[in-house]
Parts: structure tokens; sequence; C-alpha cells
């Protein structure tokens, strides 16, 4: 038969150029806006304790890399430990809600309720709970953040196979656990790839919050408070850049994974983030 | 030309009712299914036809275990319909191709046999067969959503054949598809029957397709679903294009035309009563 398949040749996709020029414009703006940025401060005289310099901020590296890298190490320390405690959490829990009508139904609106309340007001309190100077209470903010996100686009994921295609495994009289390694769960990756590119950003911020409620002086957030009080606003700014990277690099991780893991899904990842 | 009358019984329903329990409180049962009695012989290529919620897909979901009776037995093979689905005896194919992204279109074919724990080895092979049989051997590694709708719905009628079973139940196969598309998909799926010898199955609306394809038309009405006709398709066994053309062949569509209009015949809350059971087959 000759029926053709137009899609057939979009198969190689955008070759590396192609993705380079894609990049321009968003590249083009970036420099654009700092460069703007530096030269509004320079002509209308900002004070620095309002809106330092980005060239000022760039010095700090110089001035204090050392330092800053220790300070981020810590707290990156303290945002892979969330994440792992609430990703591993929420896909557990994910799980055993999808199998469990019962437990879903019981848990399901409360999950969804807990998801939409400002769960880093408990910054405080998980401080007091885990320990003001261990990095555990601020990773157990960042697992809280993360884990309902998880949990909720896991069972979502898993309920998404179409009825057809569990009709289907049943008419071969597959049994329970093939349908749910060879269809639930991978029906249920792209789900979960999303709930984690929302959780790296999340994870980021609860670790930072966290140590605005107290940390070891170390600490990403305590040098965030310390040099603001200071009104040393260029060093604060420095380690905000570094909280910033941070959550960057921990989104762009997690996109690369999707491509490599679950390429059938990745297309959209970057751009509707 | 087999003759299908002497050929063994591969399908046998006798009293079938399917009942749907009241979605919401105050609606009533919809009876879905009503008496059915039908045997369908080895080789044959039976469809069924009638108005949206007539039964139909209920009717071939219970023949193939998906769905129980209320009243009634299904015999498949010799065996209750349960057991014909644990022996792998049918082969199913949906509206949708149900394909899976994660898997290409050999992977996709290879999937039943996977289930069945057949060796890696005479997975492919048989995969690779299948996908010769619906001419998509050069598409092995494609992934699904490279393909045009009618070569992904080849994709599953190569998947659902890979286990070689005893029965093809289709459920609408071609109804997604273009006209040109459904033509083309009509003979191909001819060949592969005439190649298999596999009993066929068929749900459509369509009637010139129904005839076309058919050695039986079995014609449905609704409310409740029961079987008012069954027209034997006594058209050459090869059919081509020109059979399109026969004058045997417009008299038979008018023939199931005519059955089914006779069907519709009750008047009243018609309309109402198939909405409600639409909304249960959807």
């Amino acid at each position: 038969m000759t029926d053709v398949a137009p899609a057939a040749q979009v198969l190689r996709g955008p070759s590396i150029l192609d993705r380079v020029r894609e990049w321009i414009p968003a590249a083009v703006l970036f420099v654009g806006i700092l460069t703007a940025w530096e030269l509004a401060v320079r002509v209308f005289s900002i004070q620095q304790f309002i809106l330092p310099r980005p060239l000022a901020i760039l010095d700090q590296w110089n001035l204090h890399g050392t330092e800053l890298t220790a300070a981020a190490s810590y707290t990156l320390v303290e945002v892979l430990m969330g994440l792992a405690i609430g990703v591993i959490g929420g896909l557990v829990v994910g799980v055993a809600t999808a199998r469990f009508a019962g437990f879903r139904d019981a848990i399901m609106p409360f999950a969804v309720a807990v998801n939409s309340i400002p769960i880093i007001a408990f910054a405080p309190v998980f401080n007091n709970l885990f320990g003001l100077d261990k990095p555990l209470s601020k990773a157990m903010v960042a697992a809280a953040l993360c884990f309902f996100p998880v949990m909720i686009n896991t069972v979502r994921g898993l309920l998404s196979a179409p009825a057809p295609a569990i009709e289907l495994m049943r008419s071969y009289a597959a049994p329970d656990r093939e349908i749910f390694l060879k269809v639930r769960v991978p029906a249920a990756v792209p789900y979960v790839f999303t709930a984690l590119r929302v959780s790296a950003t999340l994870a980021t911020i609860g670790a930072v919050i966290g140590e605005y409620f107290g940390a070891p002086k170390i600490s990403l957030g305590q040098y965030i408070v310390t040099y603001t009080s200071y009104l040393n606003f260029e060093r604060a700014w420095a380690a905000i850049v570094y909280a910033c990277a941070m959550g960057i690099g921990l989104y762009v991780l997690v996109v690369i994974a999707e491509r490599v893991l679950a390429p059938w899904a990745a297309d959209r990842s970057l751009s509707a983030g | 030309m087999i003759d299908h009358a002497a050929s063994a019984p591969v399908v046998q329903l006798s009293g079938v009712s399917k009942s749907f329990r009241p979605t919401t409180p105050g609606s009533s049962v919809v009876q879905a299914l009503s008496g059915i009695d039908l045997t369908i012989r080895k080789g044959e290529f039976v469809s069924f036809i009638g108005p949206s919620g007539c039964g139909k897909s209920t009717l071939l979901r219970v023949i193939g275990d998906l769905t129980p009776t209320t009243e009634g037995t299904v015999t498949v093979n010799g065996k209750p319909a349960e057991r014909a689905r644990r022996d792998r005896d049918y082969g199913m194919v949906f509206q949708a191709p149900v394909l899976f992204d994660w898997r290409s279109v050999q992977k996709n074919v290879e999937l039943p046999l996977e289930i069945t724990g057949v060796p890696a080895g005479e997975r492919a092979a048989r995969a690779k067969a299948m996908l010769d049989l619906v001419e998509l051997a050069d598409f092995t590694d494609h992934q699904p959503w490279q393909l045009s709708g009618g070569m992904q719905q080849r994709v599953a009628i190569a998947r659902a054949l890979a286990l070689d079973p005893a029965i093809l139940l289709m459920d609408e196969p071609f109804g997604a598809l273009d006209e040109m598309t459904r033509e083309r998909m009509n003979l191909e799926l001819l060949r592969i029957w005439e190649r298999t010898g596999t009993t066929v199955i068929f749900v459509t609306h369509s009637i010139p397709e129904a005839v076309f394809l058919s050695t039986r038309v079995v014609v449905m009405s609704a409310r409740p679903g029961r079987i008012t006709e069954i027209v034997d398709v006594d058209l050459p066994h090869r059919r081509d294009v020109e059979t399109r053309e026969l004058e045997r062949y417009f008299e038979l569509v008018t023939r199931v035309r005519e059955a089914l209009r006779r069907g519709e015949g009750n008047p009243g809350t018609a309309g109402q009563a198939r909405v409600r059971a639409e909304g249960l087959s959807a």
C-alpha cells in the first residue's frame, strides 16, 4: 500500500544548528535586559541598596567566590535531600493511591486541597520540628512542597491510560502486573516528569525560604539575610544569583532526563514548562 | 468458496441478554441486549450493523468476554468465553488504533507475544511477518505517531493477528478513516482474511462496508438491542473494486438498508433511549 505518512518527514527533528538558532532571541533579550539594567543604574545613579549593578554583582564572585560556592553547596545538599524524600514519598504514595480505589476516594480530595495551601508557611514550624541548625529541617520543607505535585500527578498518570488500552490488555488475558508495567507506568511517565519539573523549582524555594527562618551562617538563605541586613546588597544579590542558577540547573537536568527516558512525551517541555 | 454452513461453529450465543444498571439514581435499567441467539462458523466474516445504541459493540464485547452477560451463554470454540479469552483465542481491534507511543511499531506488534511469554527472537520474527502481511515491513522502527491513521490501524491489525487468534473482533476499526482510505483498508482486510482464514466479527455502521466485507450481515435494532434480520451475502467470494459495481451488491445494500429501517419502526421515545444507551456504551 502506498498511503504516505507526512509525519515521517519530521522524524529527524530540528538539527543542532536549528536548536541554537531557536535560542538566539531569548539570549539577545537576556543580554539586552542586563545591559539596560547596568546603564539605568549608572545613568540614574541608583543606590546599590536599592538596585545594584549586574557587573557589581558579578564582581562579588571574584571577591567572595569560595564563600558563595560553599553556601550554595550547603543549600544544594538540602535541596537534593528534600527532592529525594519528596519525590520518592510522592511516587510511593501515588502508586498506592492509584492502586486502591477506596484509598483513592479518601485521600485525593485531601491531597488536592493540601496542594493548594501555602505549605511554605510551615517552614518555621519545620525548623522547630527537625532542628533549626539541621539540613533536615530545610530538606523537609522542600520535601513537603514536592510531595503533593508528585503524588497527584503519579495518580493521574497511572489512571490516564485510555479504557481501550486496558481492554486490549484484558483481551490478551494480561495479568494486572503486566497491565501496570506495560501500560499504566509508561502512560504515567510524562505526568511524573511534569511534576518533577515543578518540584525542581519548589525544592529550591523551600530550602532557601526555610533557611531565612534560621540556619547555619554558611547557608545560602542566611547569607542573603545577613548581607541584606548589612545593606550590602551586591553580596546578597550574588547569593540570589546562585539560588537562581540552582533552580534553573535542576530544572534543566529534569528536562534532559525526560528527553532521554521519555522521548515520546518530552517535546513540549522547555517551551511549555 | 468455503461452505460456512458445514464448518464448525466458533461462536455460539444463546439467549444472551445484557442490561446496564442505572448510573444515576432515578434513571431506569437500560436493556442493551435482549434474547440474542446466533451461531458463527469457522472462517466466516460476520458484520453487526445497526443504529447507535443498538448494542452491537456491547455484543462484540460480550463475545470477547470484556463485559459479562446478564443472561444466556456465550460459547467460543466449545468453551465459555472467559476460558477462550484466557486461552488467547481473540484478536481485538478498536476504532482507535490504541498504539503505545513508548513502543516502536515493531514493539507494539510484539506486545501480545511478550505477554504470552514468546521468546524474544521468535517474537521479532513473528512481528515482522505480521507487519509484512499488512505491508508495513518498511516501518518497523518508526514510532506510531509518525504513521498516518490508516497505517496506524494496519499496525493494530498486525498486532491483533500476532497471536494467530481463532477470532478477530473488530469494533468499527475504519470508522475514523476517510472514505478513500477506508475502501482501501476494506480490500486489505479481505486479503488478510483470505490469507489467515481467521473468523472475523466486525462492527460497523456503514451499510456498504458491511455488505462488501461480509459473508453474513447481522442487522440489529435498538431498545432493547436485538437481532432483527440476518442477511446472507451471496456475492462472489473473491471481492475487488468491481464487486461494488455489481447489481447483486446494490440489491444487498438495499436489503440491509430496508432491514435497518424496519428495525427502526418503533415510534415514541426512541431518540431518548438511544441517547441513554449511547452514554453507557461510550
